[in-house]
């Protein structure tokens, strides 16, 4: 267990809702939850997860820290917004998700193996380098996520589609060198450095 | 000189539905003149589509009964059908009311012998039965309407139809030529009760009331299960007439859901636990299962839900339906995940109940006069309204019980203006 992990979990010893509520992104509205299930029913990669949206809120209310936090189910959402949609009480329950996974991942406490997490990372470094997508590189760090070897048989399994993207100016080649970017580099990232500051030290506050 | 003699110590009842009636003769007994102004051409409004009340099981009809026959031997009371308030204008203790009075094309000499029914060949949906059925262009509404005088549905008028009613009609009561009028009234207080409508089932989108025929609402059920309703009592199934055996209710059906109405529409348990009964009555080994979020069975009402609950053929699954697909034979299938056990189901009924819940029956911005209403549309209780006050489902989600208790109270309300306006008018001057 991670310094800041052991440091939130002693703080808030006994009341995880309250750690979600003041840590988590829109955590409080977990409180708004009625538990009728709509989103759970409502998600279509409900089967798949181990905790549906309804189920996790339970959790969190019911003081259930490490199974929260270490549940798969906030890196399986697709983000496909069928749950805020029915949500009869307008929760944003796909924000919150994200939120739980942001809030896993700064504990440390992410499953090893999980690569929705490992693509996820992916994605943040690709975008926060120049404050815009690279979709070339996105993809090849995708396809070679899982080591070099696997890297090549899927780039080749695709080559065609890859081609077929070029010619269609679907994927700009020169991408390759350096890419395309916002305009004010460095004040973009001068702005994610101060909202991870303010972010750590909330955090960090609310664990002392 | 108009018949109808109102002053600025009448009062106006707007709604001759259950709390309309109400109102309209507790301050008629009271002693005042009152003039009560119903759009349809029967009064009694929603609580004459139902098929029993709860939580006594007994039937509408025969407390209607009563009230028809309180409306019937009070002079102070003067009942107008097929009309509709279209202005109010002016302040507490007097207002002017402009009223508009549609060609009813059936005069007072009506016997309701039902020949012109024969007559006529054109069929409409009939919206008594919420569309269940066709009825003919020349029709009582339902068999004890109040007045028993038929209508003639003005999309027959200039056809053959028309003038095959008015041959057929024995005593002379078929008048072609009636006109849509406008009159002008007075009045010192009014008493709006114009109830609520059944929320639009379409619009809840997963649940496919639109796309499935075997999805129905809970009004519609009411009617099924009605003797002189659609299907004569008995409850079928919209998409091949079988009897359903498997029947699912689900609640909250656009109620306390942000998208649809925030309220709790309060009266939808009930009628959803009353609706078991019929299910046990008249469908053999029918089964109900239920799918709620919580059961709200309001004000006394919980002795009525824990005898639902020891029924063997009802179930409760708590878990608010999350979308509905259509099987094979046309059942619906209903999905979604329950909050006891988080057990995912996709569970096949014959027949499924939504049990939609109570809107204003105005739109917000029609009232013909400047009224406080909250955020679902109910009337506020509030100075600025002067003497107009909300009775019955215009002013909340009720059920009969409810309305008819907050009917009595605006009459009371409307009384109390009334008394004060007789108190300084110019005819009890002498008197003091």
């Amino acid at each position: 267990m991670s310094d800041l992990n052991q440091a939130l979990a002693d703080k808030y010893k006994g009341n995880f809702l309250k750690e979600v509520i003041d840590n988590v992104e829109e955590g409080d509205r977990v409180q708004m939850c009625m538990q009728c299930g709509v989103c759970a029913g409502s998600c279509p990669m409900g089967p798949h997860w181990e905790h549906t949206p309804q189920k996790i809120f339970m959790m969190i209310r019911a003081n259930k820290r490490e199974a929260v936090l270490a549940s798969d189910s906030m890196w399986m959402c697709t983000s496909c917004y069928n749950c805020i949609a029915r949500c009869p009480r307008e929760l944003p329950i796909t924000h919150i998700m994200h939120g739980l996974a942001t809030y896993a991942k700064r504990l440390n406490l992410v499953p090893k193996t999980q690569p929705t997490a490992k693509f996820a990372q992916l994605f943040w470094n690709n975008l926060s380098s120049k404050g815009r997508v690279n979709e070339l590189k996105l993809g090849i760090s995708l396809y070679f996520m899982n080591g070099f070897g696997e890297g090549v048989k899927t780039a080749m399994a695709n080559q065609k589609l890859g081609l077929n993207m070029l010619k269609t100016k679907r994927m700009a080649i020169n991408e390759a060198w350096g890419g395309h970017s916002v305009k004010d580099k460095s004040g973009f990232h001068a702005m994610l450095k101060k909202a991870a500051e303010i972010e750590n030290d909330t955090i960090e506050a609310n664990s002392k | 000189m108009s018949d109808i003699v109102a002053t600025n110590e009448t009062i106006l009842v707007v709604g001759g539905g259950i709390s309309g009636i109400s109102a309209a003769l507790e301050a008629a007994e009271a002693g005042k003149q009152v003039i009560l102004v119903e759009k349809n051409a029967y009064i009694g409004g929603r609580v004459t589509q139902l098929h029993k009340y709860f939580p006594k099981l007994c039937h509408p009809t025969c407390g209607m009964e009563i009230n028809q026959r309180r409306a019937k031997s009070n002079p102070n009371l003067t009942i107008l059908t097929m009309a509709e308030v279209t202005d109010i204008s002016g302040d507490k203790g007097d207002y002017s009311i402009k009223v508009k009075l549609k060609p009813r094309y059936v005069t007072n000499n009506c016997t309701a012998c039902g020949q012109c029914t024969d007559a006529v060949e054109a069929e409409f949906d009939n919206e008594f039965n919420y569309g269940l059925n066709q009825r003919k262009g020349a029709y009582i509404a339902y068999n004890n309407a109040y007045p028993q005088t038929y209508v003639l549905d003005e999309r027959i008028i200039g056809t053959d139809d028309a003038t095959k009613a008015k041959d057929a009609c024995p005593a002379d009561a078929i008048d072609l030529e009636m006109q849509e009028e406008s009159i002008d009234l007075k009045a010192g207080a009014v008493v709006w009760a114009t109830g609520w409508r059944p929320f639009d089932a379409n619009k809840i989108q997963p649940y496919g009331y639109d796309r499935f025929d075997n999805v129905i609402t809970n009004v519609e059920f009411e009617r099924m299960n009605d003797l002189m309703g659609p299907t004569g009592g008995k409850v079928t199934r919209p998409s091949d007439g079988a009897e359903p055996k498997k029947i699912a209710f689900i609640q909250c059906a656009g109620s306390r859901d942000r998208n649809y109405l925030k309220h709790c529409s309060r009266i939808c348990c009930m009628a959803s636990l009353k609706q078991t009964h019929y299910v046990r009555e008249n469908i053999t080994d029918g089964t109900s299962d239920i799918y709620y979020i919580d059961i709200r069975a309001i004000d006394r009402f919980e002795d009525f839900y824990q005898k639902v609950q020891e029924d063997d053929s009802v179930k409760f699954i708590k878990s608010k339906v999350a979308f509905i697909t259509e099987g094979e034979n046309n059942n619906p299938v209903l999905n979604g995940v329950d909050t006891e056990g988080y057990h995912r189901y996709a569970n096949e009924y014959d027949l499924v109940v939504l049990a939609v819940g109570m809107e204003p029956s105005v739109n917000q911005g029609d009232f013909p006069v400047d009224i406080v209403l909250n955020e679902e549309g109910f009337i506020e209780m509030d100075e600025k309204n002067g003497g107009v006050f909300a009775a019955g489902c215009s002013s909340d989600a009720l059920d009969v019980n409810r309305a008819v208790q907050s009917a009595t109270a605006s009459a009371l309300r409307a009384v109390q203006v009334i008394n004060q306006v007789g108190a300084v008018s110019p005819q009890n001057e002498g008197a003091k």
